[in-house]
């Protein structure tokens, strides 16, 4: 392969950087006195940027670095139009689940969503659920990330897939293990910042090879003008399709469990309001400017045919081999921001699960059960690590496939539970219980047999199930006793 | 009401800030859906073009996500309120 190794020299600064910031954040937990709280959701101390770009960081992934630009190159500026649906979710996630999820969230304690799920339901059957869902869908998801970035790696560098697997998939298990969630949200900011500097860097360079943008829209015509349309070649982006991903990637997106936590871990109400306007902006950055590139890249660089392999090869392409590194930082980062986040949730869930029993939310542990704890929590996080990248040493060949899966699936379980009980005082155990059985149950079925419902994404259906099974169900049964509603309602 | 010092009122600022949010994101689908198939269901030859652009994705995708940017941050300015969301600062325990 006649590859340049410069183009390593900024991934291997950048992988540097996140050890040495694990390494200070272990620090911070060593001196903490409350293991659960600092290493889960970092005590609780994330200021407005930190938050933004951890919310944004965590959200973005290889499908929105690697596989949707791929898509845009095919299908044109309709599908960016589709990608831009995303604009909203950082304040539709922290404005709708907002700071009465932050009070309630510090009032019980809670380090992660099952936490939340407990004290609202009181039920084993309905944390349970959520924790089964939990770890499947997040280790599909992170198996699909790990993949993505392995073959990232290969396609730019030429190196071999296993190594680049090795690489990545043990820096994110080493420096998620060690640092907690205060090392996943640092680590998450700076790679919020990689991304940006790797979109505008492939934006630029892809503009100027294609001579503008008005000569690049010119070529497009000429390629195929449904290109410039909203509706893309042979109408592929039908409306009743692209209005069902307002569902899938933007309202629903509340209910994903990775994001959703965060917006517990803030500060004040300030670190919220400033985290609003930078994630939006961010994430709506982020969204345009990869797409767009995908979308020029098709004027630049025509003929290419398998989409996962678009972004690397127009990435060589139009940047000399420095910035081409800067790039695969980018989606590196976006892939490893996503998956420590799940990580260092799916070990939440489960330390929880096993070694806290669900006696007294939020009183503080006895020393022993302290340090048992403490390493009950290393242990489950390198292990959970250690099992999806041992999944991923032989890829399946339907990863992008997985990654939408997981996400319908972790809003089929979590969306209704989350903000139901946050907002509807009838909600109750039952109810839960019903939604989350019926929601997944529903999702895998649609997905199997029907793929559309009328056009839509089967995530509509679904919610629409999950929704009808909820009322319904905590309707028929008797509403939550009051002691239960206090520290939800309570003010 | 904004909560006073002790924090009382919270959730009730709260549930009102979730509906702004939820209504800021209705308003970001109105726009997006009326200038992307407003301007963007006629023929492609009778596009108009913006910075070299196609006019419908220009107003939609890239007008759309600065405007929304400049509101969300407006709304977090006037209409979000600063409160305490510690439990024991509010009840004055």
């Amino acid at each position: 392969m006649k590859v340049d190794m410069t183009l390593l020299i900024p991934v291997a600064f950048y992988l540097a950087l996140m050890y040495a910031l694990a390494l200070w954040s272990s620090r911070g937990l060593a001196r903490s006195s409350n293991f659960m709280e600092e290493y889960f959701i970092g005590g609780r101390t994330m200021g407005g940027l930190v938050l933004a770009m951890t919310l944004v960081a965590t959200y973005t992934s290889a499908s929105s670095f690697i596989g949707g630009p791929g898509v845009a190159y095919t299908m044109g500026l309709g599908w960016v139009l589709l990608a831009v649906t995303q604009v909203p979710t950082a304040w539709l996630t922290l404005g709708v689940l907002g700071k009465r999820f932050a009070i309630i969230g510090r009032r019980i304690g809670a380090v992660n969503i099952n936490d939340f799920l407990w004290a609202r339901y009181r039920s084993k059957a309905v944390v349970f659920c959520g924790s089964l869902s939990l770890v499947l869908f997040f280790i599909a998801a992170m198996v699909a990330q790990f993949i993505g970035g392995a073959r990232l790696f290969e396609s730019l560098t030429g190196l071999d897939y296993h190594l680049g697997l090795i690489l990545f998939a043990l820096s994110v298990v080493l420096y998620t293990t060690v640092g907690g969630f205060r090392a996943v949200a640092l680590t998450d900011t700076v790679q919020g910042f990689v991304m940006m500097i790797g979109t505008v860097a492939i934006l630029w360079g892809t503009i100027r090879a294609g001579g503008g943008v008005g000569p690049i829209m010119e070529t497009l015509y000429r390629t195929d003008p449904a290109l410039l349309t909203p509706f893309g070649p042979g109408n592929f982006i039908a409306k009743p399709y692209i209005l069902s991903f307002w569902v899938l990637v933007c309202f629903a997106v509340i209910g994903l469990p990775h994001t959703a936590v965060r917006c517990m871990g803030y500060r004040d109400a300030r670190s919220m309001h400033q985290a609003i306007f930078i994630g939006t902006f961010v994430m709506g950055f982020l969204m345009l400017g990869m797409h767009l590139c995908g979308v020029f890249g098709r004027a630049v660089l025509p003929g290419l045919t398998v989409g996962d392999r678009i972004m690397p090869e127009l990435t060589l392409h139009v940047l000399p081999p420095l910035w081409a590194g800067v790039f695969l930082a980018g989606p590196l980062a976006a892939i490893m921001s996503t998956v420590d986040s799940q990580l260092i949730l799916a070990s939440a869930t489960l330390v929880k699960d096993l070694f806290v029993r669900y006696g007294g939310p939020g009183e503080p542990l006895p020393a022993p059960r302290e340090e048992k704890l403490r390493r009950a929590g290393f242990a489950t996080t390198a292990l959970l690590g250690l099992i999806v990248f041992g999944a991923s040493l032989k890829p399946p060949s339907l990863i992008v496939w997985i990654n939408l899966f997981a996400f319908g699936g972790l809003e089929a379980a979590f969306l209704w539970p989350l903000v139901l009980g946050l907002y509807w005082r009838r909600a109750n155990s039952a109810g839960a219980l019903a939604s989350m059985v019926a929601g997944v149950t529903a999702f895998f079925l649609l997905t199997v047999h029907v793929k559309k419902f009328l056009g839509m994404h089967v995530i509509v259906p679904t919610l629409a199930i999950a929704l009808a099974a909820f009322v319904t169900v905590s309707l028929a049964t008797k509403a939550p006793d009051e002691a239960t509603l206090a520290p939800f309602w309570e003010d | 009401m904004a909560p006073d010092s002790r924090g009382r009122g919270r959730f009730r600022q709260a549930d009102r800030e979730a509906l702004y949010a939820l209504i800021l994101a209705l308003l970001n689908f109105a726009w997006w859906y009326l200038t992307a198939y407003g301007l963007g269901s006629g023929p492609v030859e009778s596009y108009r073009y913006i910075l070299g652009f196609p006019a419908w994705f220009f107003m939609s995708s890239i007008v759309g996500f600065l405007l929304f940017s400049f509101l969300a941050a407006a709304m977090v300015r006037f209409l979000f309120k600063d409160m305490p969301l510690d439990s024991e600062r509010a009840t004055g325990k």
